[in-house]
């Protein structure tokens, strides 16, 4: 049924199925936590920055939810490392919508952006910026 | 299972006064309305969130904008005569739908929220105080929970909730329990919008009144759904809401016995609820103006009343009967699958809704791809949130039937689950 949202192709199931990076990290510089009350859906993230405290070495995500949330996560944590923490902060959700590669309906919107949000948060409160104990979309 | 011969209602006909069962769906969202990619026939199983409106109903309200669009109660020229007395008749006709003795009876609200806030703030505000005890139940929609909850954080009463079991029923000896001298109101749901439990009101407001509380039943649920009488139920408080039952929005219910909403002070004040204003003071308009304040939702009032025709009709136990098949046909062939939690009583104890989690497949994902087969359910935590978390699930996926709902409909919801099921698998 070729209609509306090919919200599952194969990349999206394949990641929710088979989440990369899945558990949570020894020895992370930063992490952080965040939920999706609406869907229920929880994301941790695990950083690990390279010795210029600066850029992403390696990054490992936990989690439950719901399908889009999961998959932008998993995908989320292999995009990341490389990435200096500015270019982290400045990504938005159309770069989340690249990522996922398929139109993402309104509604399931906070779904697919909360890995980064979650991400996002915990590089401003590393950096000292904000003073958060979790991250909720809900806009 | 049932023969199809047994559906007391013509459902085929009664589409035909529902232009929008005709639309297709699964293009673009977002400009309203069928547009080029919409292809695929609309499955539409969200009443419980808010049902499909007939022509009848939408003429009712052009008839009124057209024809004699004026305020109530404030001019003497024919049009806001013609007005007032169509709004006043709304009242009776609502009155004489759900067994209330009269117009007195019968304040209109926006949805039955504000019924609910208007008894909180009106009675409980001045009425509950620390020592006093508000007992609702384990399944009551937030409307119902957070009202009361909040109320009491500001009066100091407790809150008590009677127990669900594990087959979504009331724990009846815990409400025996929890109902005593200090209690002030029991305030329960009719039908369940979750579990689909139909709870035993008549024996809670016995409870209710035998400590001297008062009960509130939050008939949401079950005024779309069946022959309803507050009076049987011995309900001093009763509120739905006109969306839920083929009505506009914007016009719910608050039913209150006459002689207890004589005591209370209003909820709003303002224009149309007053006698006689004097800088220093003012006293208040008869029942059931005296909670009205302010010019009221006119058209919306007009089209519940065309909708009690609409559903008269058809005949309540005929609506009933009609859910009760589909929600047993629908609860049997979702069974068919191994990993579904279906919540709530047994198919054929219940309200014509149906909630239930796969295993599999997270309920905002089901929906999403039920969404790709043109069949529309609700996804979420359906304002019981309390619930969910006692269920253990964030969410839930939930079909709700309604008059113009068919077998067939049904089949394709579980058509669609299945898809779902194998694309997870
Ligand atoms: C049982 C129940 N109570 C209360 C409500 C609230 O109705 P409304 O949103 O129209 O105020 C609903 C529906 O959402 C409901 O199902």
């Amino acid at each position: 049924m070729g209609m509306g949202s090919d919200m599952y192709r194969q990349q999206i199931l394949d990641h929710y199925k088979n989440p990369r990076n899945y558990g949570e990290m020894e020895d992370p510089t930063f992490s952080h936590v965040g939920e999706n009350p609406s869907c229920g859906d929880t994301i941790k993230m695990d950083v690990r920055l390279e010795d210029d405290g600066d850029t992403i070495e390696y990054v490992a995500f936990s989690g439950d939810g719901c399908a889009i949330s999961q998959a932008s996560a998993s995908m989320l944590s292999q995009q990341l490392p490389g990435k200096t923490l500015s270019e982290l902060k400045e990504m938005d959700r159309d770069d989340i919508v690249d990522m996922l590669g398929v139109d993402i309906s309104p509604m399931r919107i906070k779904c697919a952006v909360l890995a980064e949000k979650v991400a996002q948060d915990g590089a401003k409160i590393y950096q000292g910026e904000i003073d958060l104990d979790k991250t909720k979309t809900e806009d | 299972m049932k023969a199809q011969e047994s559906y007391p209602i013509d459902v085929a006909a009664i589409r035909e006064d529902f232009p929008i069962l005709a639309r297709k769906v699964g293009g673009d969202v977002t400009t309203p309305g069928e547009g080029e990619g919409d292809t695929e026939p609309l499955v539409y199983l969200d009443n419980a969130a808010t049902s499909q409106t007939p022509k009848r109903v939408v003429e009712s309200i052009v008839d009124y904008y057209y024809g004699y669009n004026a305020n109530v109660h404030r001019g003497i020229h024919q049009l806001s005569q013609e007005a007032s007395v169509a709004y006043e008749e709304a009242h009776d006709r609502v009155a004489d739908f759900i067994g209330a003795e009269g117009r007195e009876e019968i304040v209109f609200t926006k949805n039955t929220t504000e019924a609910m806030n208007l008894v909180a703030y009106a009675w409980g505000l001045n009425e509950l105080g620390p020592g006093d005890r508000v007992v609702l139940t384990e399944m009551e929609h937030h409307a119902s929970l957070v009202t009361w909850q909040q109320l009491a954080k500001k009066t100091g009463a407790e809150v008590k909730y009677i127990r669900v079991d594990d087959e979504g029923r009331l724990d009846m000896e815990h409400a025996k329990e929890l109902i005593d001298e200090s209690t002030k109101m029991v305030s329960t749901v009719h039908v369940s919008n979750t579990l689909g439990t139909i709870n035993p009101v008549d024996e809670l407001a016995d409870m209710a009144h035998e400590v001297g509380a008062y009960i509130f039943v939050d008939g949401a649920q079950s005024v779309p759904t069946r022959p309803v009488d507050v009076g049987d139920i011995d309900a001093d408080f009763f509120a739905f809401s006109g969306h839920k039952m083929l009505g506009p929005t914007g016009i719910g219910v608050l039913y209150g016995k006459e002689g207890v909403l004589e005591d209370m002070e209003p909820y709003l004040y303002g224009g149309d609820m007053i006698r006689r204003v004097t800088y220093e003071d003012a006293t208040w308009e008869d029942l059931p103006w005296k909670f009205e304040a302010g010019t009221p939702n006119i058209a919306q009032g007009i089209g519940l009343h065309a909708a009690i025709d609409y559903l008269d009709d058809i005949g309540m136990e005929n609506v009933q009967r009609h859910e009760e098949l589909l929600a047993e046909y629908a609860y049997d062939r979702l069974s068919e699958f191994d990993d579904i939690t279906i919540y709530g009583p047994p198919g054929d104890d219940r309200g014509g809704l149906v909630a239930f989690n796969l295993d599999s497949v997270h309920a905002h994902d089901l929906s999403s791809i039920l969404n790709d087969y043109a069949v529309a359910i609700r996804a979420g935590d359906h304002c019981t949130q309390p619930l969910h978390d006692k269920l253990g699930a964030a969410a839930s996926a939930r079909a709700s039937f309604y008059v113009y709902n068919t077998r067939e409909e049904v089949d394709a919801l579980v058509e669609a689950v299945g898809q779902a099921r194998e694309l997870f698998a």
